[in-house]
């Protein structure tokens, strides 16, 4: 056993190093300012470059030139970090630009709390941006979920795109743990699709569930790139058919790879009636509440996803089909338990949330189970 | 190449706008300067400015307004080969004003056109940042009560190395922009221009009056002397080589067999300047030297030199889950201020657990046994007490022992320091 030592924002640093990414761009603010320091270690070294911009609108705008150079690019903020993103969210969403944002969620509405944890954002990383096109969003629930699930991060922003979020929490971020090396999982790279096409090169031009195929700014071969409603080639178009395609397959994209975007823990005990959803963080404590229920003799199923966004629909179906009962924890006060609801319509769906800067500790989840 | 005009996107400006000699001046500088069409890429962002990158043949990026000059720098850093020119009016200059000072400071190699026609043309003719006090505009009486800022004198004073003022109608325009793309550094030509779509339909301004206005205010002529320094990215690639090599994860081996390997929430209660942080570290350490799973969370001021500092650590042979405290099975109480932090926990101990009180600290009721130690009576400083109540823990081999704890040291501190701490460490064992 050799076990590592970091904080979760170390880790989704390393997890950015071990995904090739080479370009980084942020402001600091608490939680999520130590991913920044990080970066500024681990990226010169190896060549890459790390910028501090004037504020957040500037450092995303860095990130977006830099990927459009064909950079793999990372940002970290917090959530009033992300209401400045929110534009080039946007922009990134529309123009897919691959890219991928750490979000150390900290306790809202707006400055709120710099230095206490909560699952602020999970409605607002997928719906703070115009035009209601999909973003992927992954949630870890400790260092070595950070490290992994950045790597996932950049492929899924490298193959699909787009903006890509980890939603980590001043919880995971802040908090330094013990992992073992050995037990890590990272996932093959994946880098964007290039352009080996032989006739002229059309940005925008893409099968109808996937990105198109990417050349960087400042190679051979001239690239339009543009925030506004365009057409394959780059132009603005008002042209109904072309931007109804183009918007269809934004979402189509992602819908067409749900199965494998889709990454999720489970441990399914037999003969139970209830299965408890969560994610992030609070995962952890559901199942130590599990483990203590099946002490008591009344054991429950846990399912901890992991991609948020898009919500894991036939998943979701397809795990919670057998229970009779659904009990839904959140680090806020009723988020995700809207999408779970929405899917697994009919089912009984209980839930628990707090949002009062501390974690959820596991008796309130077991009272939460057993309270029916 | 003889022109980078893009003959399938010709220019669509009003009649008589600036912006259309401008279009092609750039045309005739970037001709005149030969760089292939791939090296060069416009940026733009929103209004009638922001239509340049795509009358023109090179690469382009056309974004949110004000925002250009983040895209082009992220584009510059990543590609320094690349001749940027970023087109920007008085409205996005405004709106991204934050960018066009941090531009000047930084000094990439950039050329920055900003086309000041005194006014948003393209949402109807509203006042902006240059708008003098006295025009008619689409925004009412509002400019009546503010005044233009002068961008030439903001961006010199901002650090830009290059800056000019020039017609639209000048015939030495073409000449300026090459000159501006030629210098190495951040240039910012400004040119003033009429919008004949918005503002001269009520306000009295021709290429004469922009010559007045120019005449009054003179072009600070191009290269700032003063401002002269390093390009940024050249700056930063020496300074970023310069830096030390890449920090390796640090790794811990299980190398101890604990007999006293059960869980353990320890819970350190110091102030600030304590080295609380520190001592929770070394628990840490010593734990995983010990085969053990470890977290530890650390709660102290905004404003780091004063008030409290508590570490929360759990040790477990199984993963751990929840990360908060729930039954303490350590507390070091070494300050007040720590204290008065997780007063609550004192009641609710359970009898088995250690808490070790500094003879200085006051702490509540509590069913816990309690050690009091006067580390001031063994001289032991302030700074140290949280270490030496480490030492306490080794020699009554709770959480970790001696062996430990050396390790522990030794693998955060470097000689000196670790000597140092022995010091302390031998006064206790
Ligand atoms: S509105 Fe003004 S700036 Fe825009 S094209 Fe017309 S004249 Fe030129």
């Amino acid at each position: 056993m050799a076990f590592v030592f970091m904080e979760g924002n170390e880790a989704v640093a390393r997890g950015a190093m071990a995904a090739g990414c080479n370009f980084f761009a942020g402001y600091p603010i608490t939680p999520a300012t130590t991913i920044f320091n990080n970066m500024l270690q681990m990226l010169p070294p190896k060549g890459g470059t790390c910028i501090q911009g004037e504020d957040e609108i500037a450092s995303m705008g860095y990130c977006i030139g830099a990927s459009m150079a064909g950079k793999k690019v990372l940002t970290a903020t917090s959530g009033p970090g992300i209401s400045l993103y929110s534009e080039h969210i946007s922009f990134a969403i529309g123009s897919e630009i691959p890219l991928v944002i750490a979000n150390v969620q900290r306790l809202g509405p707006s400055t709120g709390s710099a230095t206490r944890g909560a699952d602020s954002d999970i409605q607002f990383m997928r719906w703070g941006s115009t035009s209601g096109a999909p973003v992927i969003v992954l949630a870890p629930k400790d260092a070595k979920d950070c490290l992994e699930l950045t790597v996932h991060a950049f492929n899924f922003a490298e193959e699909f795109r787009c903006p890509v979020f980890i939603a980590s929490n001043k919880e995971i971020g802040m908090t330094k743990e013990s992992f073992d090396m050995d037990d890590l999982n990272l996932p093959p790279l994946v880098e964007r699709t290039p352009y080996t096409g032989t006739g002229p090169y059309v940005p925008f031009a893409a099968d109808p569930d996937k990105a198109p195929p990417f050349l960087p700014i400042g190679g051979k071969t001239l690239v339009r790139q543009t925030s506004s409603t365009h057409g394959p080639d780059g132009y603005i178009t008002i042209d109904p058919r072309v931007i109804a395609e183009m918007q269809e397959r934004l979402h189509t994209k992602l819908d067409a790879a749900m199965d494998r975007i889709s990454l999720y823990e489970e441990n399914m005990v037999p003969d139970t009636d209830t299965l408890v959803i969560s994610y992030g963080i609070t995962s952890r404590a559901v199942a130590d509440a599990a483990a203590a229920l099946t002490d008591r003799g009344r054991p429950v199923s846990t399912l901890s996803l992991k991609t948020l966004w898009p919500v894991p629909e036939s998943l979701l179906l397809e795990k919670a089909k057998p229970f009779r009962r659904i009990v839904v924890i959140e680090m806020n006060l009723g988020q995700y338990v809207n999408e779970i609801k929405r899917v697994l319509c009919g089912k009984q769906v209980d839930f628990y949330g707090q949002m009062n800067g501390i974690l959820i500790p596991p008796a309130k989840i077991m009272e939460a189970i057993e309270n029916e | 190449m003889n022109s980078f005009l893009n003959t399938s996107r010709p220019p669509v400006f009003c009649p008589g706008c600036t912006h259309d000699r401008i279009t092609k001046s750039l045309d005739a500088a970037l001709v005149t300067l030969g760089i292939p069409d791939h090296k060069t890429v416009i940026v733009t962002d929103i209004g009638c400015s922001g239509l340049f990158d795509t009358f023109f043949n090179v690469h382009a990026l056309h974004g949110v307004h004000g925002r250009a000059l983040t895209y082009a720098a992220g584009l510059k850093l990543a590609d320094p080969s690349l001749n940027v020119i970023v087109t920007m009016g008085d409205g996005g200059m405004g709106i991204g004003g934050a960018h066009v000072l941090a531009a000047c400071r930084k000094n990439l190699d950039m050329t920055l056109i900003i086309l000041n026609n005194f006014n948003f043309g393209m949402t109807g003719g509203q006042y902006s940042a240059t708008t003098p006090s006295d025009a008619q505009v689409g925004s009412a009486f509002l400019n009546q009560a503010e005044i233009p800022m002068d961008i030439c004198g903001v961006v010199e004073s901002a650090g830009a190395t290059y800056v000019s003022r020039i017609s639209g109608h000048d015939d030495g325009l073409s000449d300026e922009l090459v000159s501006a793309m030629q210098h190495k550094g951040f240039a910012v030509v400004e040119t003033l221009g009429l919008c004949t779509g918005r503002y001269t339909k009520r306000n009295q301004l021709t290429p004469k009056v922009i010559d007045q206005m120019i005449a009054q205010r003179p072009s600070p002529g191009g290269v700032i002397a003063k401002n002269l320094r390093s390009e940024y990215g050249d700056r930063y690639r020496q300074l970023a080589q310069e830096k030390g090599k890449f920090p390796d994860p640090f790794v811990v081996k299980k190398q101890f067999d604990m007999p006293d390997a059960r869980r353990h929430e320890v819970v350190i209660l110091g102030s600030a300047g304590m080295r609380i942080v520190t001592a929770g570290d070394m628990v840490c350490f010593a734990g995983i030297s010990g085969g053990l799973n470890v977290s530890i969370k650390n709660d102290y001021n905004i404003t780091v030199l004063r008030g409290q500092s508590v570490s929360e650590i759990l040790l477990s042979p199984d993963k751990i889950g929840y990360t908060g405290i729930e039954s303490p099975t350590v507390v070091l109480a070494l300050s007040d201020e720590g204290v008065a932090r997780r007063q609550k926990i004192f009641a609710g101990l359970s009898p088995d657990t250690y808490v070790l009180k500094e003879a200085s600290v006051a702490i509540p009721d509590t069913p816990a046994q309690v050690e009091e130690i006067d580390f001031k009576a063994i001289k032991i400083k302030k700074t140290d007490w949280a270490l030496a109540s480490l030492a306490v823990l080794a020699k009554h081999e709770i959480v970790l022992n001696k062996d430990m704890l050396v390790f522990a040291l030794k693998s955060r501190f470097n000689e000196k320091v670790f000597n140092l701490s022995m010091e302390t460490v031998e006064k206790i064992l």
